[in-house]
């Protein structure tokens, strides 16, 4: 894969607001950050990161409804049209009665779409082993990562200039 | 998380806690070998389990006549059990996904054990209908499967049939909503670990790496499958109580059912949530992060329901007599002074009554009374199904075929023994994975830990809280 060994240089922050303050100045200068990695959702980051928003919710939609025509369809063909049978004297086709399963459907095909696509957008299922550039991500480090394969050093050095001002309190670099 | 905070904010996490030490906290519980105490109650626990396996096996080798249930009390401990068990696992959504989109932040400390709690309840009530059947092994008829009877399909008109699925997509959607919470947490846990259990995280936690798109989407999911799981919730009790109140039985078809059955159900949940969280907070050492606000918020929760719940009986009676039909006001009267009218006050009294302590914030606030209510309303919810279906039943339309139910040792057997396997499952959970969200926990830390927020934070702290930082950003 072209994606493996790639030289990263990364600096760790201590605390969210530094990180938040240092993605804002690489931005400012121009700097591409390859990724940002923290413990936990940092609030207000994305848009200073210049993410677009998911489109999760949009693909949510598509699969619930997905699912409720399919619920709701199945249903209808299978006592209308494959096999009528009259139950209780209510009509062949009674509507009010598949509610509840198409309701059900909707829910289980949104959420089951949505998670998989979660999983598979990310890149993630049992198995994958993690590129992890540092096990304190996970705890108490935030996380600025530059792509430096193809740079020069005096390009790194400017980047090692760019952690040290911003407060980073540690850079290293790793092959990934 | 940059809001404002309130002043009136309560502290959600003490002891001047940093990232760090929550990790710390939280993770440790998982490395440790097991204390004695925890391998003790887990070995009853076991022997719950395996009490329950064996009456199980007994009930289908020897077939549903080993039950008490008979012809005129044809649903007795079984369905009781079942309501109440689903009803259990209501809470853990509720915390999870309900409070999630109303914003409430005490839900980060107790959501992931909650919902944790509302997989093990949903285990356990599922097995009740499943036995119940007689016949287990062609259970899978229940399914809309091309068969070789025409194809002949399920019948779709059957509340029945909407409780499978109702079922089935709110336990498949709860372990979704769950899992995904928790790879994060087994991303922190496999960083800690070295040798095998790093292997076995590394699985688990799909590769994780805390990318800020995974977070972003993460968040995404989360919100969505709240808002999924919030109508879930309140759908599957409400067609669980389709079950009763769209048959013909008097005392069962009332339009009542649904809000009460829902209301019952958090009610119930928040109970087993609470004598859940006093143990866990306690054995693992966690009331820095479960703290007493927590449990005064769920208690205020519980006397809410539980209000509504007694709201819901009285309305039950008034509707019985103001209807002006005998057979309705025959059956609430048997409810009432009928055999079984020790159920209905025990009912009355565990509901109605006993909650109604919590309106005093000492009472809310105090460990012991919690749990001892908490037991407490958790029998008062299995009287009140048990009220529901075995008295109404017990007094049918002919007075030839009246009866009554004792439960035989197969059935006390098989409830103690679901008991057991909930705790037995919920053990095994709090050693392999952390039961506290801990990303979401961090992540609320500078809007409600104690050293910027309450009396005791520190000045320098409130400094470089997001507020005063927001502020000074917007003005640069």
């Amino acid at each position: 894969m072209s994606a493996e060994n790639k030289k990263v240089l990364y600096g760790l922050y201590n605390d969210e607001e530094e990180l938040k303050r240092a993605v804002k100045t690489a931005r400012e200068a121009h700097l591409d950050i390859m990724d940002v990695y923290s413990p936990f959702p940092v609030h207000g980051l994305d848009p200073i990161l210049g993410l677009r928003e998911s489109r999760l919710h949009i693909l949510g939609f598509v699969y619930g409804a997905t699912g409720a025509l399919f619920g709701f369809l199945f249903m209808s063909w299978a006592l209308a049209k494959d096999w009528p049978i009259l139950f209780g004297g209510k009509p062949y086709w009674p509507v009010p009665s598949f509610i509840p399963i198409t309701f059900e459907m909707t829910v289980l095909f949104a959420a089951w779409g949505m998670t998989i696509t979660f999983y598979t957008i990310c890149g993630m299922w049992p198995g994958v082993k993690a590129k992890i550039l540092d096990n304190r991500i996970s705890d108490d480090k935030f996380c600025i990562a530059f792509d430096v394969t193809q740079a020069e050093q005096k390009a790194v050095l400017g980047l090692n200039d760019f952690f040290r001002k911003t407060g980073a309190s540690e850079v290293h670099e790793k092959l990934l | 998380m940059s809001h404002p905070v309130a002043p009136v904010r309560h502290v959600l996490i003490e002891g001047n806690k940093t990232y760090h030490q929550i990790s710390e906290d939280l993770c440790v519980p998982t490395e440790r070998a097991p204390s004695r105490e925890w391998i003790l109650a887990f070995s009853v626990a076991s022997a719950f389990t395996a009490l329950y396996v064996f009456a199980v096996v007994w009930t289908i080798w020897k077939g549903i006549g080993e039950w008490g249930t008979n012809r005129t009390i044809n649903w007795a401990w079984d369905i009781t059990n079942f309501v109440w068990w689903i009803g259990i696992g209501h809470a853990g959504t509720l915390i999870s996904a309900i409070l999630l989109l109303f914003r409430q932040r005490w839900r980060t400390g107790v959501n992931r054990a909650a919902e944790a709690m509302t997989i093990f309840a949903v285990i356990c009530a599922g097995q009740f209908p499943l036995i119940h059947m007689g016949r287990l092994w062609l259970a899978f008829f229940i399914f809309p499967f091309p068969n070789t009877r025409g194809p002949l399909w399920v019948n779709f008109n059957s509340p029945l049939l909407w409780d499978v699925f109702a079922i089935s997509t709110y336990f498949s959607v709860s372990v979704l909503f769950w899992y995904t919470g928790l790879v994060p947490d087994l991303a922190t846990v496999r960083d800690r670990a070295v040798g095998f259990r790093k292997k076995m995280y590394e699985i688990f936690s799909f590769g994780w790496t805390g990318a800020a798109k995974h977070w972003q989407r993460w968040e995404s999911l989360s919100l969505i499958l709240a808002g999924l799981s919030t109508p879930l919730v309140l759908s599957v009790h409400t067609i669980v109580s389709f079950d009763f109140a769209t048959s013909v039985i008097p005392g069962w078809h009332t339009t009542i059912f649904p809000p009460y059955f829902v209301a019952g159900a958090i009610f119930s949940g928040f109970a087993m949530v609470q004598t859940l969280m006093v143990i866990t907070r306690k054995v693992l050492n966690l009331q820095e992060y479960i703290t007493i606000n927590h449990i005064d918020s769920m208690n205020k929760v519980i006397v809410l329901t539980g209000t509504i719940v007694g709201v819901a009986y009285l309305t039950e009676l008034f509707i019985a007599w103001y209807s002006g039909y005998i057979y309705e006001q025959f059956a609430f009267y048997n409810r009432v002074f009928g055999v079984y009218w020790w159920a209905y006050f025990g009912m009355m009294f565990c509901n109605v009554v006993s909650p109604q302590l919590f309106w005093s914030r000492r009472i809310r606030r105090s460990i012991w009374w919690t749990f001892f209510l908490s037991i407490v309303v958790n029998i008062g919810m299995w009287f009140e199904r048990f009220v529901i279906i075995a008295t109404t039943l017990a007094r049918d339309y002919l007075p030839s075929s009246w009866s009554y139910y004792r439960p035989t040792w197969v059935e006390i057997s098989i409830f103690s023994g679901t008991i057991g396997l909930f705790f037995f499952l919920f053990m095994i959970f709090t050693r392999v994975a952390p039961v506290v969200a801990i990303a979401e926990v961090k992540a609320i830390l500078k809007v409600a830990g104690d050293q910027y927020i309450g009396p005791r934070a520190r000045k320098e702290a409130q400094t470089v809280a997001p507020m005063a930082t927001e502020k000074q950003e917007e003005r640069n």
